[in-house]
């Protein structure tokens, strides 16, 4: 009986998932009515639709579909869009959290269309299953912009543009920060290790790339050894263990492709006796990161972190620039780079250069922390 | 009478003896390549070493293998839940650590209070799958998958989908060391949780009990058992074991990560009970064999770290290793080449 009961409260969840995953297929034929209504719950275009679609569309209606809120970086991510376009400058933003599921951001891409939004924002879940959904946007003449990650889609005329991080820049950067560095110190011998973020996630490709590359072309600089810290902290930690056991002294510079992995690599340098700092003619052993979130940042002014990259989130100017451009009728670029500072603990580089371009190394200072959106 | 006896010591020396071969030959294989492999010092105050790495890394994936090994025993299924259970412990103890902020350097609520709520939490997880497995006989898969599914999420909406950090030395003990003693504390921990354990299972008769629900669960009702209670009471232990092991990967980092406290732990715990020689559509269970499969399974990681496997062909060497041990194990394949030296053997003596 029990069971009986069971299999049919499952069977009866089953169906409603199902309906709902479905309701999203459905809607390609063109009736729109039953995302929206099913959404309901966690979409928030759902309540403030009705005075937007009144007519007092004054200004430029935004769709903004973000990802979910799983992290500091995503958060102040979504509150540069929310800033950027505010009402005051003449912006309607609709925005929606996906909460993790690429379903509901198709959801809501589709209610998008229905609602006749001048411009859709999409900060993708996932890189692949978009083609549908985009051609439809495409279908509906809505210009569409990517942020952060990117998507790979048969024909790229289905986006207008992405904004997103340069993460081969940003591992650059921080090469020709450690170069000038331990030119500064008089340091010719570097030793590195490096542990490398979730294998072939983005970010760990470009950051790995620009270590490798830079190696290859200084004289004097080793790559002890690569291993993935699936950019955790506890990862981090157990894959610095083994690497100091395995070079102990040798090393002078540990490459850390994230800030959580940089926590656990200090914490298994510190517990194994090594000190962790700015100094490399004292046997210091450098701790390098990338992202500056807040807790890096904190690092780095206590001198624990040595440079920190910055990856930064806050993609709403430059999302705007776009839109601007468009609406003056002008072409824009199709991949576009936001601007990412560099951060050291202390000010002996003042500035780097990759390729032609050169770029100011901000010295970590509580002001600096504090006046940080994240 | 004196025949079963010997009998069953056989067997039982037979079920530890392949789990350690499979350990031995791990570890040989990393001292041929690594020859500093079994140099343990002391360095900076704390034992230092790949032994040590192996045994002080391993301990949650030990802690959570006596409890798989018992779910698995008592009703022939796994509890896929106890990666999640993790997370939810460590948000629930950070959180009241933390008194609801997102970084603090001194506690707001005594640690203790804060870890026995965190352990209270886990227990009504193994609660909540006893009694969907136990009590409605819902398949130990489906029961547990709920939790592995709701847990992350449960412990994000604790945590406000924020790590939060205790920069407290007190809290980072159960990860680190305690005072000026060399050895890790999470070592103690886990010989601790298998001290209690099997002391339990020894001196009272759950032992034989689980296993006599987990060989026939009718006959066992009919001897006057209560398979319901028993199954019911491993999957609570398995839940308290997960947290217990959350706590100390919580304190291990010193925060709590819910995107990636345990994740994917489930299946190196389900992996450990596999490796010690036991069965997992349950019955007849070794806790010892299950142990010595956890520490086979960080052996194999740890020895891959030494040999500079490059992070992205990791898992495939991993898969092979396991593969292999595996097959070494299975009563099919030793059946299938006692079959074929027979045959060799016969076609020599035709000839």
């Amino acid at each position: 009986m029990k069971k009986k009961f069971l299999a049919a409260l499952m069977c009866a969840t089953l169906t409603v998932t199902t309906l709902a995953g479905c309701g999203g297929d459905s809607a390609k034929d063109g009736k729109n009515d039953i995302p929206t209504s099913q959404t309901g719950g966690n979409e928030n275009t759902g309540d403030d639709s009705p005075e937007n679609s009144g007519g007092s569309d004054s200004g430029i209606v935004i769709g903004f579909s973000q990802v979910g809120a799983e992290s500091d970086w995503r958060t102040a991510n979504t509150e540069s869009m929310k800033s950027t376009f505010s009402e005051d400058k003449g912006y309607t933003l609709k925005f929606d959290d996906a909460q993790q599921k690429q379903e509901n951001q198709i959801k809501a891409i589709r209610s998008f269309i229905e609602q006749d939004v001048k411009y859709i924002v999409l900060a993708p879940v996932t890189e692949t299953g978009w083609d549908t959904v985009l051609k439809e946007v495409k279908d509906a003449g809505i210009p569409l912009i990517i942020v952060d990650r990117m998507v790979e889609v048969s024909d790229d005329s289905l986006y207008t543009a992405w904004v997103g991080s340069n993460f081969k820049l940003e591992g650059d950067k921080a090469c020709a920060w450690l170069k000038a560095y331990a030119d500064a110190q008089g340091v010719k011998e570097l030793n590195i290790v490096d542990i490398q973020g979730t294998i072939g996630a983005s970010a760990q490709i470009g950051r790995s790339q620009g270590l490798e590359e830079a190696v290859e072309a200084n004289e004097g600089w080793t790559l002890l050894a690569q291993q993935s810290g699936e950019f955790t902290q506890a990862k981090g930690q157990e894959v610095m263990e083994s690497f100091i056991k395995q070079y102990g002294d040798k090393i002078n510079v540990v490459y850390c492709e994230n800030d959580n992995e940089a926590f656990g690599a200090i914490d298994a340098l510190t517990s194994a006796g090594y000190t962790v700092g700015t100094d490399l003619s004292k046997g210091e052993v450098l701790v390098m990161s990338f992202d500056s979130t807040n807790a890096g940042m904190t690092d780095v002014l206590s001198g624990k972190i040595v440079c920190n990259t910055e990856c930064n989130p806050l993609h709403g100017p430059r999302v705007e620039e776009i839109i601007k451009a468009l609406e003056a009728g002008n072409e824009v670029e199709k991949q576009q780079y936001v601007e990412e500072e560099i951060f050291a603990a202390g000010d002996e580089v003042t500035s780097i250069t990759v390729g032609d371009d050169s770029f100011d190394v901000t010295t970590v200072t509580q002001e600096v922390i504090d006046g940080r959106a994240y | 009478m004196k025949e079963k006896k010997i009998d069953i010591k056989k067997i039982t020396g037979h079920h530890l003896f392949m789990p350690l071969l499979c350990l031995a030959i791990v570890l040989l294989v990393s001292v041929s390549y690594t020859h500093s492999f079994f140099v343990i010092t002391i360095k900076n105050g704390i034992l230092y070493g790949y032994m040590i790495d192996i045994i002080n890394r391993a301990s949650e994936l030990v802690i959570l293998s006596i409890g798989m090994t018992l779910v698995a025993s008592s009703s022939g299924g796994t509890d896929i839940s106890v990666g999640s259970i993790m997370a939810v412990t460590a948000a629930v103890v950070t959180y009241i650590c933390a008194g609801g902020q997102q970084a603090v350097t001194s506690l707001a609520a005594p640690l203790i209070i804060a870890i026995l709520a965190g352990l209270l939490v886990s227990l009504i997880c193994g609660i909540w799958n006893g009694f969907l497995v136990a009590q409605l006989g819902v398949q130990p898969m489906v029961a547990t998958l709920i939790l592995y599914t709701a847990g992350r999420g449960i412990a994000q909406l604790i945590t406000g989908g924020q790590n939060t950090y205790i920069r407290v030395d007190s809290y980072k003990v159960l990860g680190s060391k305690i005072g000026i003693c060399p050895v890790p504390t999470p070592i103690f921990i886990a010989i601790l949780m298998i001290v209690i354990v099997s002391l339990i299972l020894k001196k009272t008769a759950l032992g034989t009990y689980i296993q006599t629900v987990g060989i026939n669960a009718k006959a066992a009702k009919l001897v006057g058992l209560k398979p319901v209670t028993i199954r019911f009471l491993t999957y609570a232990i398995c839940g308290l074991m997960a947290g217990i092991a959350g706590v100390v990967a919580s304190s291990r980092i010193y925060s709590c990560d819910a995107n990636n406290i345990g994740l994917n732990i489930e299946l190196d715990a389900i992996l450990a009970v596999a490796l010690g020689g036991n069965s997992l559509a349950g019955g007849k269970f070794s806790l010892a064999g299950s142990i010595i499969g956890a520490y086979t399974i960080q052996a194999l990681t740890t020895t891959l770290y030494s040999m500079g496997v490059s992070a992205d062909v990791l898992p495939v060497y991993k898969a092979i290793v396991v593969v292999i041990i595996v097959s070494l194990q299975s009563p099919e394949l030793k059946k299938m080449f006692f079959r074929l030296k027979s045959r060799i053997g016969s076609g020599k003596e035709a000839a």
